[in-house]
């Protein structure tokens, strides 16, 4: 660490031994530029996707409701043979039969507060908690079906599980996307570090002739890379994360206009140049130490 | 400080020089001739670690060259000064901060007394040109400036290749002056140079010992020299 921050702030002469014009300096200009505007993308698709994704998984949070539709008299008995067969199952971790004024409340919006609820056939509801991976719902029909024939299960949030999935699948997808920019900017750094450091072939002769280490010919190459590829990446991750500022927010719900940061989640970006220096500084090293070491 | 001990050396085809013994001392002054091609830039690579032998020893300040890792070599050639026959520069620097490079790169921290650097750019007679890129300047004065860089390290060993190839007589003797001054500091000072007036005019001034390479080995030149 100490000496990424030596590459930028140190020795500013160690960085002038090295000619400063040629396309390598906006290869990677543009190049951490470039970089940084998808990587900041690939981050908001990143925090939209993993929102998503925890606000739905709440949503599902394991609630399913049991309807009992029996007919009169056989009510009682087939909620508690309902009530018996969920305490057997797996993944279920509390039960509990509605009373009759949550069942009003439920009604009164519909019928009115004043409904005769002993006197309607109103099915019996009896709310499940799931725990841990949840119940499997085709065994428990199944089981429900030969013992409680009047009930209904009703797990009415289970459909959004795929899209739960979708949401974390595309969560890492975005750091995975994050990584690969990261690695191809990597291979693209080193292709110009490498080109540079071939064009200056005279230029290291130069210096070793006067005695500089390879270390210090290292550096004035690192140096130069390192602080390209902040610039740039400034520039890119600025640009990117103004366009995902401009995006649309109408419609809070969709997943294309929830595209986005919240919160905390903007300064995030901030760490696209930082990373981007860290990715390069280590990059241009690697490749001087190689090329040096394998010219005489 | 340097020392060469059955020194062969070869590009690739036949042997270029066999044999050689050479021992540069402190304060010892030498010149070496020969014909163009007989190896004279070649020796001198291998005094400074820029070749290494295919046969023989070359001990630079007490050690052996070929025991030196590339961190060693640049540590001895800092206390080697060498005037390139094809003087070599970093074009894009002004010529001041060529001459001041060595100091830069010794990674010290310390930079180049500026009062020291320019009484050694004018005495050098580069003063009105130290803003200038090396293109910039005739071959003479290039090969000013490389002197003035060889030694602005206070080396222990000088190894001048050609160093007055295109200077008229006056500035070569003004060169050779400040060589001789150096020498007289108890530099270790080799010269290669097909000048035989300048060999006569430092042999004035200074005890001198004249080599010349011809047929592969290094001998004592003729007395006429
Ligand atoms: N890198 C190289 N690869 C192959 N051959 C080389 C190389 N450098 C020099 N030679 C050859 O080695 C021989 C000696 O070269 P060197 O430069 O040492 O001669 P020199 O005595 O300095 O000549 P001059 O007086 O012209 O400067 C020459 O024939 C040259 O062509
Ligand atoms: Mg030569």
């Amino acid at each position: 660490m100490r000496r990424l921050t030596g590459a930028l702030t140190g020795d500013g002469q160690a960085a002038r031994v090295v000619p400063p014009t040629g396309f390598t300096a906006w290869l990677t200009v543009f190049t951490a530029a470039a970089m940084a505007f998808l990587a900041v993308f690939a981050l908001a698709l990143s925090f939209s996707a993993g929102r998503l994704a925890d606000r739905w998984g709440e949503a599902l949070a394991r609630t399913a409701t049991l309807r009992i539709a029996a007919p009169e008299g056989q009510v009682a008995a087939q909620t508690e043979a309902a009530l018996r067969i969920l305490e057997q199952t797996p993944g279920v971790a509390a039960t509990r039969a509605l009373t009759d004024a949550e069942r009003r409340a439920l009604l009164a919006p519909w019928f009115g507060p004043d409904l005769p609820v002993e006197r309607l056939p109103i099915p019996q509801l009896i709310e499940i908690t799931e725990e841990g991976e949840g119940f499997d719902p085709q065994g428990l029909r199944l089981r429900l079906a030969a013992e409680v024939p009047a009930a209904v299960l009703d797990d009415h949030t289970r459909w959004r599980r795929p899209l739960v999935q979708a949401a974390d699948r595309l969560r890492a997808l975005g750091w995975a996307a994050i990584a690969l920019i990261g690695g191809a900017m990597a291979a693209m750094v080193t292709l110009a570090a490498q080109a540079a450091l071939a064009a200056n072939a005279q230029v290291i002769q130069v210096l070793r002739l006067v005695g500089a280490r390879d270390a210090y010919i290292a550096r004035a190459f690192t140096r130069r890379f390192t602080l390209r590829a902040l610039g740039g990446a400034a520039l890119g991750a600025a640009a990117g994360t103004g366009a995902v500022a401009a995006l649309p927010r109408e419609g809070a719900e969709g997943f294309l206009t929830a595209l986005g940061f919240a919160g905390v989640e903007w300064a995030t970006p901030l760490a696209v140049p930082a990373l981007a220096a860290v990715v390069a500084w280590a990059a241009t090293r690697t490749a001087a130490r190689r090329t040096l070491r394998g010219l005489d | 400080m340097i020392e060469l001990e059955g020194v062969s050396y070869s590009y690739g085809g036949g042997d270029l020089l066999q044999g050689v013994e050479l021992t540069l001392a402190p304060g010892s002054f030498h010149f070496l001739t020969g014909p163009s091609g007989a190896g004279k830039t070649t020796l001198l690579r291998l005094c400074y670690g820029a070749l290494r032998p295919t046969a023989g020893r070359v001990t630079v300040f007490g050690r052996e060259l070929s025991a030196l890792d590339r961190d060693g070599v640049a540590q001895a050639r800092r206390r080697i000064g060498v005037v390139h026959q094809d003087c070599q520069f970093l074009d894009h620097l002004p010529v001041a901060e060529n001459v001041a490079l060595p100091v830069a790169v010794s990674e010290t921290g310390q930079t180049a007394d500026p009062g020291n650097l320019s009484e050694l750019l004018a005495w050098v007679g580069l003063g009105a040109r130290a803003d200038a890129r090396p293109p910039e300047l005739s071959g003479g004065e290039r090969q000013r400036a490389a002197l003035a860089r060889a030694v602005i390290m206070s080396p222990e060993v000088i190894l001048a290749d050609e160093p007055t190839g295109n200077v008229d007589w006056e500035m070569s003797q003004r060169l050779l002056h400040l060589l001789i001054e150096l020498n007289r500091l108890g530099k270790a000072v080799l010269i290669a140079t097909h000048d035989l007036m300048l060999i006569r005019a430092a042999k004035s001034q200074v005890q001198a010992r004249v080599l010349r390479i011809a047929d592969r080995r290094l001998t004592a030149a003729g007395a006429d020299l």
